[in-house]
């Protein structure tokens, strides 16, 4: 499969902090990157680096397996960065236009591209007349206006409201869709978990894992099951191979699994033990739990 | 070079502040235009500027662009505003990602500086010369082309003072305080010429000659030199009064002209090396 970006050892001090640590990873074609870390994680400098706006102290960077010159291979490419960036006074005819000077590329996919934000209504409106999910959205239209290899996208969902991200994310999951390439840098896990296929988990500049989303932690969720003798309930289930810690609520037990298993299994072999389970429900472990999990372990 | 000028100019059009500047310095080298023609009638003295012979060729080559000189400081607020508010706005940022080099970013700046220098120098030679044909008493071809030296030279002072004003523009990152960087800057070189008086009368030395030409404002105003003294009147007055020592040059020094070359590829230089090593 095609390399997009590789990351080999890439690091960032500012004095005596250090932002990013000896970070390497590799970006394949059409899979869905999503790039997680609580703030000031180094996700945002990470990004810088790989797109030439912040100088790395070492370790290197390759777009494209190295083909290209990086201002070249940034024109292949299709990014937006913390917050929209453009000139106030221009309209978002005249900035996209701008875009296409700087990318060197034809201006006729302009209304395409607004259009898919919708934003074709004020496309004639000056940039500093808009709200923050409209300057995000076109953010948007100037980033797909190459029809990128990859899209980049740090925190688009930053300070909208609730209409604006579900706007944003149904946007995303749009281009996501058509095969597109997209790296996407979050703190919000439930934005990741919705469209991501693989993760990279970063803290204090270290990365903690980088890979599929459900390998992340090998674990296969957890059971809730109660039973109205929930001692025998308790003496069974603890026996069992699969079963990890239990943890009792008020309207049963938790028990998180080992290994895979059937729901239909369990419910046998509780049948056979004289139990008979009044709830069995199977539950995925979230990402927000996973992503806590393996922060807390490292 | 095409595409870096193309880019330039758009966010050039699109500036409001850089169209009314570069309006406000249009309007006014008419207005001084027309100021040759105003008749002037103070205690029985009759007359115009144009019949003090200010509009002779070659001459007036040397009186326009001495006189539209300061004008350039129009021009040198829509350079930095539209450098500094790169930064402001993070359009910069946005640039670069968008796949500009931090190189063809200086160097677009400086194809809209040259374009300029180059505007501005045009539109000067186009009124002095419509002046001149006006009023000038010789028209012949080989004296009205002659002395086109101060034309050079005005372009070179126009084209340091904006490279100066890029790279404050670049240092700085605020447009306000970019200006007022190049304002402190021009009081410093003051005071270092004061300074440099001082000590040339107590220690017989020529460190002032010197710094005219080696300081980038100093050297930029030093290229064309003021040329009331070779106005008709005032010379024969002068030289009614015959005072020793009074001796004006006119040329524009050699020495000069290589210094505001210097001095341009320096600040060009340095602005690259300063968004090079930046982190954005």
């Amino acid at each position: 499969m095609e390399t997009i970006l590789e990351i080999n050892q890439l690091h960032k001090t500012y004095g005596a902090l250090t932002a990013v640590d000896h970070i390497s990873f590799k970006i394949k074609k059409g899979h869905v990157y999503g790039i997680l870390g609580p703030n000031g994680s180094g996700k945002s400098t990470t990004l810088g680096m790989v797109l030439n706006v912040v100088n790395p102290t070492s370790g290197e960077y390759k777009w494209f397996e190295g083909s290209t010159s990086n201002h070249d291979a940034l024109k292949r490419i299709g990014a937006i960065i913390e917050r929209p960036n453009f000139y106030p006074s221009m309209s978002a005819i005249q900035n996209l236009e701008l875009v296409c000077k700087i990318k060197n590329i034809d201006k006729s996919k302009i209304e395409e591209k607004l259009a898919v934000v919708d934003l074709l209504n004020r496309s004639h409106s000056k940039f500093s007349t808009y709200s923050l999910g409209m300057k995000q959205r076109l953010a948007i239209a100037s980033a797909l206006l190459n029809d990128p290899e990859i899209l980049i996208l740090d925190e688009p969902t930053n300070g909208l409201d609730p209409q604006g991200i579900r706007q944003i994310r149904d946007i995303i999951q749009k281009i996501a869709s058509n095969g597109t390439t997209i790296l996407l840098a979050s703190h919000l896990l439930d934005e990741v978990e919705k469209v991501c296929t693989d993760v990279i988990v970063l803290r204090l500049g270290k990365m903690l894992y980088a890979g599929p989303v459900d390998e992340m932690n090998r674990n296969h969720g957890s059971i809730f099951i109660d039973a109205s003798d929930r001692k025998a309930l308790h003496s069974f289930i603890e026996n069992k191979p699969y079963a990890g810690t239990i943890t009792t609520h008020d309207n049963g037990l938790e028990v998180k699994l080992y290994e895979p298993v059937d729901n239909a299994q369990i419910n046998k072999d509780a049948f056979e033990s004289g139990i008979i389970l009044s709830k069995l429900v199977h539950r995925k472990q979230s990402l927000e739990d996973q992503f806590i999990e393996l922060t807390n372990k490292n | 070079m095409k595409r870096l000028l193309d880019i330039e100019f758009h966010k050039f059009r699109y500036s409001k502040s850089s169209i009314v500047l570069t309006i406000i310095y249009l309007v006014i080298v008419v207005l001084m235009m027309l100021s040759g023609m105003i008749r002037i009638d103070l205690n029985g003295f009759n007359g115009s500027f144009s019949d003090l012979g200010i509009f002779n060729f070659p001459l007036v080559w040397h009186i326009s662009t001495y006189f539209t000189s300061f004008l350039k400081i129009f021009i040198a607020i829509v350079l930095v505003s539209l450098t500094a508010n790169e930064y402001s706005n993070r359009t910069i940022k946005q640039n670069l990602i968008d796949g500009l080099s931090k190189k063809e970013l200086i160097l677009s700046k400086l194809y809209l500086a040259l374009s300029l220098a180059i505007l501005t120098t045009v539109v000067v030679f186009i009124a002095s010369l419509i002046l001149g044909l006006i009023y000038s008493d010789f028209d012949e071809p080989s004296i009205i082309f002659s002395q086109m030296g101060y034309l050079g030279a005005f372009f070179l002072a126009h084209l340091v003072f904006f490279c100066f004003c890029l790279f404050a523009g670049i240092l700085v990152k605020r447009s306000a305080f970019a200006l007022g960087f190049v304002f402190v800057w021009y009081i410093f070189e003051g005071i270092l010429n004061l300074l440099a008086k001082g000590v040339d009368t107590f220690y017989d030395t020529h460190i002032y000659e010197w710094l005219t030409h080696i300081l980038p404002l100093n050297a930029m105003s030093n290229l064309i030199k003021q040329p009331f003294t070779k106005i008709d009147l005032v010379e024969s007055a002068l030289n009614q009064i015959s005072v020793e020592g009074m001796d004006f040059g006119y040329d524009i020094e050699w020495i000069d002209v290589a210094s505001v070359c210097i001095w341009s590829t320096l600040f060009i230089y340095m602005s690259y090396a300063l968004l090079k090593r930046r982190d954005l």
